[in-house]
């Protein structure tokens, strides 16, 4: 990989986990409101398994901690901001919030807030490309808990008797909300989960980006080879609670601390130091521009959004110029 | 035109949609290769192969979401639910997703899913194959439904349906698909919004949807023969409610009877009362009155099965209560 597409990447992951604690700060403010799930210590897996996908052309999909899945598929990340914000000029035009993100303009197909309904969701898009036989496919981002519901079960079934062309990325953060794995799932890695539905998977450790890389080019190029689906894990690990009412009390201070001596930017950073692509005085540089892009674009355009209309509150909810053939009403003259 | 089965109506609506459009597809269980639970699918297995008509496993939630999804990208997906009953298992994917992902994601994404599926009690069939749950489904915003009472509606709102932009669930009956009706063959859309009079009549309004609606029609022919001209009307769409056309024909009767062969509580009856209550109370004579089904689980005896669904002598009944000649 060529030293700018090493210190872009550093730079995305720096901006993920800016944009992500900002968007905290907004929250205690009151700016942001309803839920927030934030993505901190998980920068590499989305990044990276996004950096091997033609993004704009794949579908991508996931679960509610999304922010940083949007950006990097290719949403502005002003709009993700005005979104949380609850702005008109918001991803979701304000009406989404959070946990709804939605880009089609990119093919980001949203962020679900019920837990593994992303997952045929996913092998629907992933039938579409099928159908039109184009060569993208989707990439389904969820994570570990979202393993116990029976949409995983079901539709890994029907993905690979089908042979669609959908890559399950499992975001293993040890955690479903704030239930430890061992504690809920009878079987602790994942990927082997796959077999049951005699699919191609594997297990990565997802804190390293050139790891997840790695990984992913391989994964991607199986699906899109029209090899059928393949489920790729990723172990790693979100810094913060799951969402902003959590304690965290139900893991260790040690268990937080291991994990944080494996920060993925951290890793990353050293890496590119120790290879001497970058100085400490190239990365304070690059952490300060993303201070001022978060300040001065991200944040500024979704303070200075206007809010939704009122009058607009049903907009949105069925098809606003429907085709009066289809809909109606029925006149006196038409039946049939 | 033809005289033709309830079935047949679907399946040749299926099969000009398939023909038109090389994205609209049909899913369900045993729809392909075994022609479907009520034939409305048969055929089509061999004429348009398996890539687009689809046997799925029995994982309702997600074959549901599946066609959902590939909604979102361009598809537009027919999906039979065998028995509504069933439908309860898709009720994440129908209702958490199809329902909002176009508001929520503020009018960007659209999922134009149709969602066919019988409700209704047939003969026998027990409690967990009886069910009808229109009511659900007409308490979510963002799904369109409705509910053809014959074949001209069956063929003419599923041609609609498939072309619509918004998530369409139409419900048929068990009773129903062997039901023939004449249907022009000429190619033509039913409009997926509008009750309608299927009986004018001036003493007497009595409002039914679906298999109701033939309850209603044998009981005006009842009150006919007794000197009382009862108006009739098929709801045809749950959601959105044709408010108009109730209001009109009660302004001229004065009198409703409501059938429905669901459970009262929360349910047809109880919206249409309140429909009538907002718009035209005062032209009301008497109380309205609901025909309904018992609030039990379907059972599966004879005797009581038949003691639990409404039938045309309990409209008639209801009919002479309203007009104080019970």
């Amino acid at each position: 990989m060529k030293a700018s597409d090493q210190t872009r990447l550093l730079r995305e992951m720096i901006f993920f986990r800016r944009f992500e604690e900002r968007s905290f700060e907004a929250y205690m403010e009151r700016k942001i409101g309803g839920f927030l799930h934030l993505y901190s210590g998980q920068e590499a897996v989305a990044t990276g398994v996004l950096e091997m996908a033609r993004c704009g052309h794949d579908y991508v999909i996931t679960g509610y901690r999304d922010h940083v899945h949007a950006i990097k598929a290719g949403a502005p990340a002003r709009e993700v901001m005005a979104e949380l914000y609850g702005k008109e000029t918001g991803s979701s035009r304000g009406r989404g919030g959070s946990m709804h993100i939605f880009d089609p303009t990119v093919n980001f197909m949203g962020g679900y807030a019920l837990v593994g309904q992303p997952f045929p969701l996913a092998a629907g898009l992933a039938m579409a490309c099928k159908l039109k036989k184009t060569d993208q496919i989707a990439i389904c981002f969820l994570g570990d808990g979202a393993n116990n519901q029976g949409t995983f079960h079901e539709t890994l079934n029907m993905a690979s008797v089908w042979k669609l062309p959908v890559l399950f990325v499992c975001e293993n953060n040890l955690y479903a909300i704030g239930t430890r794995i061992d504690r809920s799932t009878a079987v602790r890695d994942q990927y082997k989960r796959a077999a049951a539905y005699n699919m191609e998977s594997s297990q990565h450790d997802g804190q390293d980006i050139d790891t997840v890389m790695k990984a992913a080019r391989s994964a991607i190029h199986h699906v899109r080879g029209g090899n059928g689906p393949y489920f790729i894990e990723f172990l790693t690990y979100r810094q913060r609670g799951h969402s902003m009412s959590d304690s965290n009390a139900y893991r260790s201070k040690e268990e937080e601390r291991e994990w944080a001596e494996r920060d993925p930017i951290k890793l990353y950073g050293e890496r590119l130091k120790a290879a001497g692509r970058l100085t400490d005085a190239d990365i304070a540089q690059i952490e300060k521009s993303v201070q001022d892009e978060i300040e001065n674009d991200v944040i500024r355009f979704a303070e200075e959004s206007p809010e939704p209309r009122v009058e607009d509150l049903t907009k949105y909810c069925l098809d606003d110029n429907p085709n009066p053939q289809w809909i109606g009403p029925l006149r006196g003259d038409q039946h049939g | 035109m033809a005289e033709i089965a309830y079935w047949e109506a679907i399946r040749r609506a299926h099969d000009e949609e398939l023909a038109n459009d090389p994205l609209v597809i049909a899913m369900g269980e045993d729809i392909g290769v075994a022609g479907g639970t009520y034939k409305a699918t048969s055929g089509l297995y061999q004429k348009y192969g398996p890539e687009r008509i689809i046997d799925t496993p029995i994982s309702e939630n997600s074959y549901t979401g599946i066609g959902i999804g590939a909604s979102m990208a361009g598809v537009r997906p027919i999906i039979e639910i065998m028995s509504i009953n069933f439908a309860l298992l898709a009720l994440d994917t129908l209702i958490n997703a199809a329902a909002k992902i176009r508001y929520m994601s503020g009018g960007r994404v659209s999922c134009p899913i149709v969602m066919r599926t019988p409700g209704g009690t047939a003969h026998q069939l027990a409690a967990q194959h009886s069910a009808r749950l229109a009511r659900m489904f007409m308490s979510t915003a963002g799904l369109r439904v409705v509910t053809p009472r014959g074949p001209l509606d069956a063929y003419g709102m599923l041609k609609s349906a498939v072309r619509c932009n918004d998530p369409v669930i139409i419900i048929e009956h068990e009773s129903m698909y062997n039901m023939r009706g004449e249907v022009p063959d000429q190619e033509f859309f039913r409009p997926l919004e509008g009750a309608e009079v299927v009986r004018a009549g001036s003493d007497i309004t009595l409002i039914g949807y679906n298999y109701s609606v033939h309850l209603c029609l044998a009981a005006a022919a009842k009150l006919a023969s007794m000197g009382v001209s009862a108006e009739v009307i098929d709801l045809r769409a749950l959601k959105p409610i044709d408010r108009d056309t109730i209001r009109r024909s009660v302004e001229k009767t004065h009198k409703v009877v409501i059938a429905e062969e669901d459970e009262a509580a929360v349910g047809v009856g109880a919206e249409i009362i309140s429909v009538i209550t907002e718009e035209c109370f005062f032209a009301l004579d008497a109380q309205p009155v609901r025909v309904h089904a018992a609030d039990v689980p379907v059972p599966y005896n004879r005797q009581l099965e038949k003691a639990a669904i409404p039938n045309a002598d309990d409209v008639l009944a209801a009919a002479l209560k309203v007009l104080g000649r019970a």
